[in-house]
């Protein structure tokens, strides 16, 4: 059986999807011949040619905007932007007009637009190439919102993303592209692309994340472990909508939870987490929902990243503060 | 088609005023190629080198039928907002010609991606006025469906739709339904944008995005000289046209209160992006005399000279003019025209008043293609909600 990283788990779910359908199309900067600064459509435009694979103009808005006109014509366009601090020229097109031709319309005009953001830090790279805006996303109504953590979701959700008639944000943990290997068997059906999931099971808290986090605190709760705690940990995976049955049932079960996430804590995907858990789970929980992420300030020099990030310890340092209410 | 490129004077190199040429005088500049004309003010029938018009008269007689109807459908509007039945209205009004001669160029497999004043095209496009009025009301926010007419929503954000039809070309282009050679297969899109939205990024984008990829798309500018109360010389210090050749294709200004030109501009665009020539940018000169929309007070930043002035180059006076003077029509077409306007009024004004409000669950419906739990759980407290006001109805408890 294949063993494949994130990046390569994309490049196969778009292929697949490119095969499965001769209106998907790929848009973006650099992805034909480059293969996209990631190489996550490498091959691509080889193998489906020019038309079906377009290396846009320099402009994200354009990106966008006329993805909209190619779905109107029956395309599935999935679109590349190439870092996630580059989405902003196109983020009026994608908030008043991807986000509400459906409802404008009242249905009469679907937007199957995928849009692929690499996202989140840790690579040591120069300003607007590590920032999680995510939520600016899943605040939006008309828009859905997922995130992968690891190659065989990658494989999976992009196609289900791409299937999909709404318009979906793809957001891919960029330090995980190249970073981890996993097998992929086509043989297991993936579960659906708007659910979450438990990665790994325990009784004493509950460890809540999605993209890069989600390695981060699976290893959090090994080290929780080696101390005697036994720690659930939860993919949140679709962000917009949230699935938060699972995540109910394990915080009824341990009574504590931590959501972590690398986007500012104010306002972030956390903020709405703990909102719900405490709405639904209020007489479970022996502690606040805390949160950890990134402090609110502007994402900073790589050289301190490691000190802005969400790491084990911050993770482990939240666990005990919970644990000890 | 007209090369826009203006010719620089060339100067010592110590003056870069004498290098570069003068700064152009300002977006009114009379320089460069003539305006396309084929009808005078006066209603006198003239020739232009490069464009003609090839229709009979019978054809001129329904535009002016078209022109007629699309003002009723202008005035009544704007009466039933002044009733309270509408809570703002976009007026064309003088824009008439720019409208009916770019709408009536179009064929039924061409599609046309309007902003939100374009009544005129949506007319041509067989679009009940009535849906046009639905927006305004408040009652929904675009009631017909595209892909009947091949009408776009209208679009409130300037300019974003150019985008859309430059992506609508692309697909075309992939469908192959684009220089065949096929008159009954190719077909074109038209991008209706104003002088406002051409300093809208997403137009320059499209610009750039239709001239890479050589989409077949036509950039029909209604320049009618305010953005709201900002005058064209706030947008541009040069003719709109001549801006296409930066972008690497043909701009025409055309007389935008002239049916006739406007139609034989936009056919000569629209067959160029047919045949797969690509792109061209149309700047259909005209003024808008009315205000930007009913809640707008065009006394505050304009002179009445200028809209008297503007009263003297009427779209539908000269067309009236040139239809009597060479007996084409006699009072009876004018009587049946006008008649059909009286209609036309009717079918607004009790067709309005009877568009019922949409019931506050079905905003929940729309919001995806397929509908999360989240939102159906909403929809289903709000409804638990509103059945909880005892006796009360729906409407009692808004």
């Amino acid at each position: 059986m294949a063993k494949i990283t994130l990046a390569k788990g994309l490049n196969q779910g778009l292929r697949a999807a490119m095969e499965a359908d001769p209106k998907v199309l790929m848009m973006g900067e650099d992805v034909g011949k480059l293969g996209g600064v990631f190489r996550i459509t490498d091959g691509l435009q080889k193998d489906f040619g020019e038309d079906r694979v377009i290396d846009t103009p320099l402009a994200e808005s354009g990106i966008i905007g006329t993805a909209v006109g190619l779905a109107m014509r029956g395309y599935r366009p999935v679109c590349e932007i190439q870092f996630d601090g580059f989405v902003y020229p196109a983020y009026d097109q994608i908030v008043s007009q991807v986000a509400k031709i459906h409802f404008r319309s009242q249905g009469k005009l679907k937007m199957p637009i995928v849009i692929r953001i690499p996202f989140g830090g840790g690579i040591g790279a120069v300003e607007h190439h590590s920032e999680s805006p995510e939520a600016q996303f899943a605040h939006t109504p008309g828009l859905k919102v997922v995130a992968c953590s690891n190659p065989v979701d990658g494989f999976h959700m992009i196609q289900q993303a791409i299937a999909s008639d709404d318009p979906v944000i793809f957001l891919e943990p960029k330090r995980q592209y190249h970073a981890d290997k996993a097998e992929l068997d086509l043989s297991v059906a993936p579960p659906p692309l708007h659910t979450s999931r438990v990665v790994q099971e325990g009784t004493d808290l509950t460890l809540l994340a999605y993209g890069p986090m989600v390695k981060t605190c699976v290893q959090s709760a090994a080290a929780a472990a080696e101390e005697g705690r036994r720690i659930e940990v939860i993919d949140l995976r679709t962000l917009s909508p949230l699935d938060l049955g699972p995540v109910y049932d394990s915080v009824r079960k341990t009574g504590h939870a931590v959501v972590v996430h690398e986007a500012h804590v104010n306002l972030g995907l956390g903020a709405e987490v703990a909102s719900r858990i405490t709405e639904e789970c209020f007489y479970s929980l022996e502690a606040p929902v805390l949160r950890v992420g990134g402090f609110d300030t502007p994402y900073p020099p790589s050289r301190i990243e490691e000190d802005y990030l969400p790491d084990l310890d911050r993770v482990l340092d939240a666990v005990d503060r919970s644990l000890a209410y | 088609m007209t090369d826009s490129v203006q010719a620089q004077p060339s100067g010592g190199a110590a003056d870069l005023g004498a290098v570069f040429g003068p700064r152009p005088a300002g977006a009114h500049d009379a320089g460069g190629p003539e305006l396309v004309q084929l009808l005078t003010p006066e209603g006198e029938r003239v020739e232009h080198p490069e464009f003609s018009f090839d229709l009979d008269d019978e054809a001129i007689k329904g535009f002016y039928r078209d022109m007629v109807l699309t003002r009723r459908i202008d005035t009544e509007a704007t009466a039933l907002q002044r009733h309270g039945e509408l809570g703002i209205w976009a007026q064309l009004l003088g824009q008439e010609a720019a409208q009916i001669g770019s709408g009536r160029a179009l064929l039924p497999q061409d599609f046309a991606f309007p902003t939100y004043r374009e009544h005129g095209v949506a007319w041509c496009r067989g679009v009940d006025p009535l849906n046009l009025l639905g927006l305004f009301r408040g009652v929904d926010q675009g009631a017909w469906n595209p892909a009947d007419n091949n009408f776009g929503l209208y679009t409130i954000v300037i300019g974003a739709q150019t985008l859309h039809a430059t992506g609508y070309a692309m697909g075309m282009q992939r469908d192959g339904v684009v220089g065949t050679g096929d008159a009954d297969k190719d077909g074109a899109v038209v991008a209706y944008f104003g002088d406002g939205a051409s300093s809208q990024g997403d137009v320059n984008e499209a610009f750039i995005y239709a001239s890479v990829f050589n989409a077949p798309v036509v950039f029909f500018c209604q320049n009618n000289q305010w953005a709201i109360s900002e005058p064209i010389e706030r947008q541009s210090r040069i003719p709109l046209y001549r801006r296409a050749a930066g972008f690497g294709f043909p701009g025409v200004r055309v007389d935008g209160n002239d049916v006739l030109a406007c139609y034989a501009v936009s056919q000569a665009a629209l067959k160029r992006a047919r045949e797969g020539s690509g792109p061209t940018f149309v700047e259909a000169y005209t003024y808008r005399m009315g205000a930007h929309t009913t809640t707008d007070d065009p006394t505050r930043y304009r002179l009445d000279e200028d809209l008297e002035h503007w009263k003297l180059k009427d779209p539908i006076a000269r067309v009236k003019a040139y239809l009597s003077r060479n007996g084409v029509a006699d009072d009876a077409f004018y009587a049946e025209v006008d008649a059909e306007a009286e209609a036309m009024g009717e079918h607004l004004r009790e067709g309005c008043r009877a568009l019922p409000d949409p019931n506050p669950l079905d905003i929940f419906d729309h919001v995806y293609a397929e509908q999360t739990a989240e939102l159906a759980t909403q929809k289903e407290q709000f409804a638990g909600y509103l059945e909880s006001f005892e006796g009360a109805h729906m409407e009692g408890a808004r």
